[in-house]
């Protein structure tokens, strides 16, 4: 059973929608020990990071998710929800779960002469900084949909799966062990967020 | 670097896409879910659907259509149409919209969309403006075109912007339903004054339409209803062609 953790924040049927067509046993839950006992876990979300960490925080999420990260379970951010994993956010002043050595980042509006219209949203190609499992049979021209203000960069090389550039450049996915963060929606990406998402419950 | 989107809309009424739709391979042509599909399939960016509905009684089918919508679109779309309340869309999210788009209530309260943004994000908000030229002028119309108003096209957008709006849906009253295509000029201002995306609308007649839109008007998208409807303009072809002209396209 794969938990999708349900905090309040935004829009997660569309999640276990395409779960449904993986033919993936799921269940949108905000009780802690139904995400302790869960094989895989899902943590999604938009909105606000602060309102993110403290909303985990109060329903008791917030401790199985650092128990389970650490017992090797398999673990997908998803846009807020792999920001949450990061250190920190310019978004808010409180402290992220810290899973992986990355900063939130506010995108720049001007760099140079040129204008990058803030929210980013659209359908990107990513680039990949290491292999996955993530990414098999992924075709060639995948592109997935973004919708975001901030942005998460890696402190460590060797964390990041997948790069964007707008602008400048940031890291649209991470991979540390057990844990997979991805900024963009690969509810919302069609067949390519099927794939990635079929890989996420068959392989990883 | 990012696409440029290519978004058909639908207008719905009891629960059923009106406006002509002649769209060749669907079974039953007034079906949003099924009409929404194929878009999705073809190769749409996202979908807008607009609640056209005049009474309540038709306005709850919407909300139920909307969770139809998401649980068999795997692509982003915005719904709209007679939103004048934080109330009337935290159930729209909650059935599985991802946008929600609001125009005449915006302008008889602009508050709304701090309060909409506030609660669900700047990223979900889209401030639509239906605007045509009077004495020279960009003139806010609400009401479907009928009503002026005093704002202006240029100021009401930047407001909408500084109120917490993500995105600036833009028809041209002017333009709409011509098929002479996007009003070039007005698009290409408001990209130079805003720092969100801009969506064209009205105006779409051929291919060759959507270059203006995007180069000269530098839209970060192009919505359009009949052409798609009618197979005037197929998605793949549109596509395709634009990846021709060197714009960035999905």
């Amino acid at each position: 059973m794969i938990a999708i953790v349900d905090y309040q924040a935004g829009n997660i049927g569309s999640i276990q929608n395409m779960l449904k067509k993986l033919d993936a046993e799921s269940t949108i839950t905000s009780d802690p020990d139904v995400v302790r006992k869960a094989s895989k876990i899902i943590l999604p979300g938009v909105g606000a990071f602060d309102f993110g960490v403290s909303k985990l925080k109060s329903s008791g999420i917030t401790e199985v998710l650092h128990e389970r990260k650490t017992a090797g379970t398999p673990v997908l951010g998803i846009c807020l929800g792999a920001q949450l994993m990061c250190l920190d956010s310019q978004e808010g002043v409180l402290p992220g779960l810290g899973w992986v050595q990355a900063n939130v980042i506010k995108f720049p509006f001007h760099v140079g002469e040129r204008k990058f219209p803030v929210p980013h949203i659209g359908w990107d190609r990513v680039s990949p900084a290491k292999t996955s499992c993530l990414f098999d049979n992924m075709p060639d021209d995948a592109r997935f949909y973004f919708v975001h203000s901030f942005y998460i960069k890696c402190r460590r090389e060797s964390d990041r799966l997948v790069t964007n550039t707008y602008g400048i450049s940031f890291d649209s996915a991470f991979e540390v062990e057990n844990v997979v963060g991805v900024q963009f929606h690969p509810e919302k990406s069609h067949k390519f967020g099927f794939t990635l998402l079929k890989n996420f419950v068959d392989n990883f | 670097m990012l696409t440029k989107r290519i978004i058909p809309c639908l207008d719905i009424k009891d629960g059923r896409t009106v406006k002509g739709v002649n769209f060749v391979n669907i079974r039953d042509a007034g079906d949003p879910v099924e009409l929404g599909s194929a878009y999705a399939q073809q190769g749409a960016d996202e979908l807008v659907f607009l609640d056209i509905s005049a009474t309540n009684e038709e306005r709850k089918t919407f909300a139920s259509l909307v969770r139809d919508i998401a649980k068999h679109i795997n692509i982003p779309f915005t719904v709209g149409g007679g939103i004048s309340a934080v109330a009337d869309v935290a159930p729209l999210l909650e059935a599985g919209a991802d946008k929600v788009s609001v125009n005449s209530a915006a302008v008889r309260n602009p508050g709304l969309i701090d309060e909409l943004s506030k609660a669900f994000g700047a990223q979900c908000i889209v401030l639509a403006i239906d605007a045509r030229r009077v004495d020279d002028q960009w003139t806010v119309h609400t009401h479907g075109g009928k009503k002026a108003t005093e704002k202006k096209l240029f100021e009401w957008a930047k407001e909408g912007q500084d109120r917490g709006a993500g995105e600036i849906l833009f028809t041209s009253m002017d333009h709409d339903g011509t098929k002479s295509g996007f009003a070039i000029d007005p698009l290409a201002r408001l990209n130079a004054i805003l720092s969100i995306p801009v969506i064209a609308s009205g105006g779409a007649g051929n291919k060759e339409h959507f270059i203006g839109a995007f180069k000269e008007g530098k839209a970060d998208a192009a919505l359009a209803a009949s052409i798609f409807h009618f197979g005037e303009v197929k998605i793949p072809e549109l596509k395709s062609f634009l990846k021709q002209q060197a714009i960035h396209i999905r």
